[in-house]
C-alpha cells in the first residue's frame, strides 16, 4: 500500500468525485431524455419486485413435485433423486400405495433448500418426470434453518412458472413463519 | 477327472460338474437365471449358452456336464448374439418398473442386461399383465409381472422344504408363478425363495419399500437365533438413517457355508433381529431407575463383587454371549471365588428341532457356555435365592420373570435377594425388577465368535455402532475384572479369544486367523457338512423303501 493510499482521505474523496460523476452524468442524461433528446440514455434500474428480469428457460429455480391427475404425487420414492444428490438436501420415506399398479409412493419428501446446490442433478435423474426446477421462484428464505426445509405438501402446491418465467405459484411460506 | 478347456484355459474338475461350475473355478462367469447349485437344474432360461467345439450350435453350461477334451467358448460371437437375444426374449413382458421394485440395484435382470444385453428393443405391442404386489405369504410378495419363470422358487420349495406350495400356471406368455389351491407359503424357510429370485418377483415383505439396496453395507455375521450357528450376511443402512424408521439392520441374508447352513437360513433367524433397534434396547446404565454414568454403574457392580463373599453371590450367564464374553465372565467368577455360574434358563415355552436347520436350543452359544464351564445349576441358584442365601444376583440377558419356572418361586426368589443386577441388550422384566441395569451391545454391534451345537467356533463381526454406553460382555466383564486386579487379557475380543485358546483346550490351536470367514471345528470335534434338506431325506427313505420292496 503507498503512503497515498494510507492517508484514508484522499481516497475517500476520490471515491466520492466518482460517484458523483456517475451520479450527476446518468442524472443529466435522464433529463435529457426527459426533455426530447431521445438520443440521450441514462443507466436503468428494473423496480424489482413489481418489475423482474426475464429468466432463461432452463434456468433452475425452486423445485416442484409434479401431481397426477388425481393430485397425488407423480413420485413413485424410488430415492433416484436422493441418490444422486451431491447435497444430500432430499430426504424422502416410502409407503405403500393403495394402487398396485404405482405401488410406492413418498410418505415423506423433503427438500433442505439451505442445503441445496442447485446443480438439477434430482431432475436429471427422476425416472418419472415427478420432479422439475421450473417454478421460476428464486426468493426463498427463513430464520431459521429448520425455515429452509420444504415438504412434500409444499412442493406439490407449487405450479411451473408463466411463458415469460414470471412464477404462477407464492413463494412457499416455510412452516416456521405461518403466524 | 474330466479336463476341459474354457477359453482356452485348462481345469479339471470332477465328474459331474457342470460347465457354469467349471468356468466359475476359472474365473469365468457363464450368465444364468435359472441354474442354482443347490437345486435340481431345469434348463428354463436359455441363457448359459457357451458354445462347445463340435457341437453344431450354443449349448447350455448348466446342464452339460464337463467332459473330458471338451472345448469350450464362453465369448464367441455366437453366444454373444444369443444371450442378446434371449435377454430381449426374458425382457419382452418385464414391466420395467425398476423405480419401484426393491430388487433394483441387486437385480440379475439390470446386470446382464448391462452386460449381455444392451440392445434396441424391437417390442412395440401392449405388454402382457400380471397381478402385482401379491403377498404368497407371511413374509413373501409377488409381483407376476417382474417373473421370468425361471423356477427356482418352485424348485426350492419340491426339493428343499418338500412343502411344495409354489407351482406355474397357464401357459406361453401367460405362465405366471402362483400357489396351488388353499396353500400359503408359510414354511420356515419360505425366505430363502427372495434370495433366489434373480429378478423382482419374490421380494421380502419384511424389507418392503424399507431401504434401497445400494444404501447397504454389509457384515459377515453369524446367526443368533438358534446353536446352529448359520453363516449370514448382515446388511446395515448406515447412509441414510430418516430410512425404515430409523431402524440400523435392515435384513440378514443367508452367507454360503457347505459346512453348516450351505445357501440356506430358517425364517425364525432371518426375521428375528427386531430387538436389535427395537424401542426396549437398554441405552445407558440405571440404578432402580435413575440414569447412571458408565463408570459409576460399573463401580456399583465391583463394589457388590468385592464386598460379599463369594458364596452369597450368584450369576446367571447367558447363552447369547459369545465365547469371549463367556471366558471373560469365568475367569472373574474364578478370580472372584464365585461358583453359583450358570446359564440354561428353561424357555417358558419350549422350542422344538424343525427338520432342517431350526435347533430347538434357541441360543447361539450354549456349546461354548458349557465347554467353557458355565454349566451350573441354575434351578439350584435359585432355590438358593429363595432360601435368602444369595445376597447378589447377576442376570445377564435372561428374562427370569419369563422362564419355565413356577412364577411364584422366582417371584419369591428375587424378593429374597439383597441386589439384583441385570446386564443386557433389551429391557424385560428382569430388568424391570433390577437394582442395578448395565446395558450390553447386541451381536451387531460388537466382535466374537460362537460356538454352535456341533463344536464349530464361528467369527461374527461389529456391523454397526454399540447403542448408548453399551459395552460388548468381554469388555463390561474385563472391566471388572481388571477393578478387581484380575487378569485381564486386553482391550479387542481378538485378545480375549487368544487367551481362551491358551487356557480351554477344547479352544486349544484357534484364533480369529484359523476360524477365518467359514468357521474352524473345536479340537477333538468332528468336521460338520450343512444338514441334508428334508425333502431330499424325504426321497431317499422313499427310493430306499422302493428298493428292499
Amino acid at each position: 500500500m503507498k503512503a497515498a493510499q494510507r492517508f484514508y482521505l484522499r481516497e475517500v474523496i476520490s471515491g466520492l468525485l466518482l460517484t458523483g460523476h456517475h451520479f450527476f452524468a446518468n442524472m443529466g442524461k435522464h433529463l435529457a431524455h426527459a426533455f426530447g433528446r431521445r438520443d440521450a440514455r441514462g443507466a436503468v434500474t428494473i423496480q424489482y419486485p413489481e418489475e423482474r428480469r426475464p429468466l432463461a428457460p432452463r434456468l433452475r429455480s425452486l423445485h416442484r413435485l409434479v401431481r397426477r391427475e388425481d393430485g397425488s404425487p407423480r413420485c413413485v420414492a424410488c430415492m433416484m433423486c436422493e441418490t444422486v444428490c451431491p447435497a444430500r438436501c432430499i430426504y424422502i420415506v416410502a409407503d405403500e400405495h393403495p394402487n398396485p399398479d404405482i405401488e410406492k409412493m413418498p410418505a415423506r419428501f423433503d427438500i433442505d433448500l439451505g442445503k441445496c446446490v442447485f446443480c438439477g442433478f434430482c431432475v436429471e435423474a427422476c425416472p418419472e418426470d415427478a420432479i422439475r426446477m421450473d417454478t421460476g421462484i428464486l426468493e426463498f428464505s427463513s430464520y431459521s434453518r429448520r425455515g429452509m426445509i420444504y415438504t412434500k405438501e409444499m412442493l406439490m402446491a407449487l405450479e411451473p412458472a408463466g411463458p415469460n418465467g414470471v412464477p404462477r405459484s407464492p413463494v412457499p411460506i416455510p412452516a416456521d413463519r405461518v403466524v | 477327472m474330466p479336463k476341459v478347456t474354457i477359453d482356452g484355459k485348462e481345469i479339471e474338475v470332477e465328474a459331474g460338474a457342470n460347465l457354469i461350475e467349471a468356468a466359475r473355478r476359472l474365473g469365468i462367469e457363464i450368465p444364468h437365471y435359472c441354474y442354482h447349485p443347490g437345486l435340481s437344474i431345469a434348463g428354463q432360461c436359455r441363457l448359459c449358452m457357451v458354445d462347445i467345439d463340435k457341437a453344431p450350435r450354443p449349448t447350455i453350461a448348466c446342464n452339460t456336464l464337463a467332459a473330458d477334451g471338451m472345448v469350450v467358448h464362453t465369448e464367441t460371437d455366437r453366444v454373444k448374439e444369443t444371450r442378446r437375444s434371449i435377454m430381449e426374449f426374458h425382457l419382452i413382458n418385464h414391466p420395467l418398473d425398476c423405480p419401484v421394485c426393491d430388487q433394483a440395484g441387486e437385480c440379475w435382470l439390470q446386470i446382464y442386461y448391462m452386460k449381455h444385453g444392451l440392445y434396441d428393443p424391437r417390442m412395440t405391442d401392449e405388454k402382457v399383465h400380471k397381478p402385482k404386489a401379491v403377498p404368497l405369504g407371511p413374509h413373501v410378495m409377488l409381483d407376476a409381472e417382474r417373473c421370468i419363470l425361471c423356477s427356482r422358487c418352485v424348485r426350492f420349495c419340491d426339493e428343499i422344504t418338500g412343502t411344495g406350495e409354489l407351482g406355474i400356471f397357464s401357459r406361453g406368455d401367460r405362465s405366471e408363478i402362483g400357489l396351488f389351491p388353499g396353500q400359503d407359503l408359510e414354511n420356515n424357510y419360505s425366505g430363502n425363495v427372495v434370495d433366489i429370485c434373480p429378478v423382482g418377483a419374490l421380494t421380502d415383505r419384511d424389507f418392503r419399500f424399507q431401504v434401497r439396496v445400494w444404501y447397504l453395507d454389509t457384515t459377515k455375521s453369524i446367526c443368533p437365533g438358534c446353536a446352529r450357528g448359520c453363516n449370514i450376511d448382515v446388511h446395515v443402512n448406515r447412509k441414510r438413517p430418516h430410512h425404515a424408521g430409523g431402524r440400523r439392520v435392515a435384513r440378514l441374508k443367508p452367507r454360503f457355508n457347505d459346512a453348516v447352513n450351505a445357501w440356506w437360513i430358517c425364517d425364525v433367524g432371518r426375521y428375528g433381529f427386531g430387538s436389535v433397534d427395537d424401542e426396549s434396547r437398554i441405552r445407558f446404565a440405571r440404578q432402580r431407575g435413575q440414569d447412571l454414568t458408565r463408570d459409576d454403574a460399573l463401580g456399583l457392580v465391583i463394589a457388590a463383587l468385592r464386598d460379599h463373599a463369594p458364596d452369597e453371590i450368584a450369576i446367571l450367564a447367558s447363552a447369547d454371549l459369545a465365547n469371549e464374553d463367556l471366558f471373560a465372565l469365568r475367569r472373574l467368577a474364578e478370580h472372584r471365588g464365585i461358583r453359583q455360574v450358570a446359564f440354561r434358563v428353561p424357555p417358558a415355552t419350549p422350542a422344538a428341532d424343525d427338520d432342517f436347520l431350526l435347533r430347538a436350543d434357541r441360543h447361539p452359544n450354549s456349546r461354548g457356555a458349557e465347554i467353557i464351564g458355565l454349566d451350573g445349576d441354575a434351578a439350584a441358584i435359585l432355590a438358593r435365592c429363595r432360601a435368602g442365601s444369595i445376597k447378589v444376583l447377576w442376570v445377564i440377558g435372561h428374562d427370569i420373570t419369563a422362564a419355565g419356572w413356577p412364577a411364584r418361586d422366582v417371584a419369591d426368589a428375587l424378593e429374597h435377594v439383597g441386589s439384583i443386577i441385570y446386564t443386557g441388550t433389551n429391557d424385560n422384566g428382569t430388568s424391570a425388577l433390577a437394582t442395578l441395569v448395565l446395558p450390553l451391545a447386541a451381536w451387531v454391534e460388537r466382535d466374537g465368535t460362537f460356538t454352535n451345537f456341533l463344536g464349530r467356533v464361528q467369527r461374527f463381526r461389529a456391523a454397526v455402532e454399540p447403542l448408548g454406553d453399551a459395552l460388548a460382555g468381554w469388555d463390561l466383564f474385563g472391566r471388572v475384572l481388571g477393578a478387581l486386579g484380575g487378569p485381564v487379557a486386553g482391550g479387542r475380543a481378538e485378545l480375549w479369544f487368544r487367551e481362551l485358546a491358551r487356557t480351554v483346550p477344547a479352544f486349544d490351536g484357534l484364533s480369529y486367523q484359523s476360524i477365518g470367514d467359514g468357521g474352524a471345528m473345536l479340537a477333538g470335534a468332528a468336521p460338520t457338512t450343512a444338514p441334508e434338506p428334508p425333502a431330499r431325506r424325504a426321497n431317499a427313505a422313499a427310493s430306499v423303501a422302493e428298493v428292499s420292496r
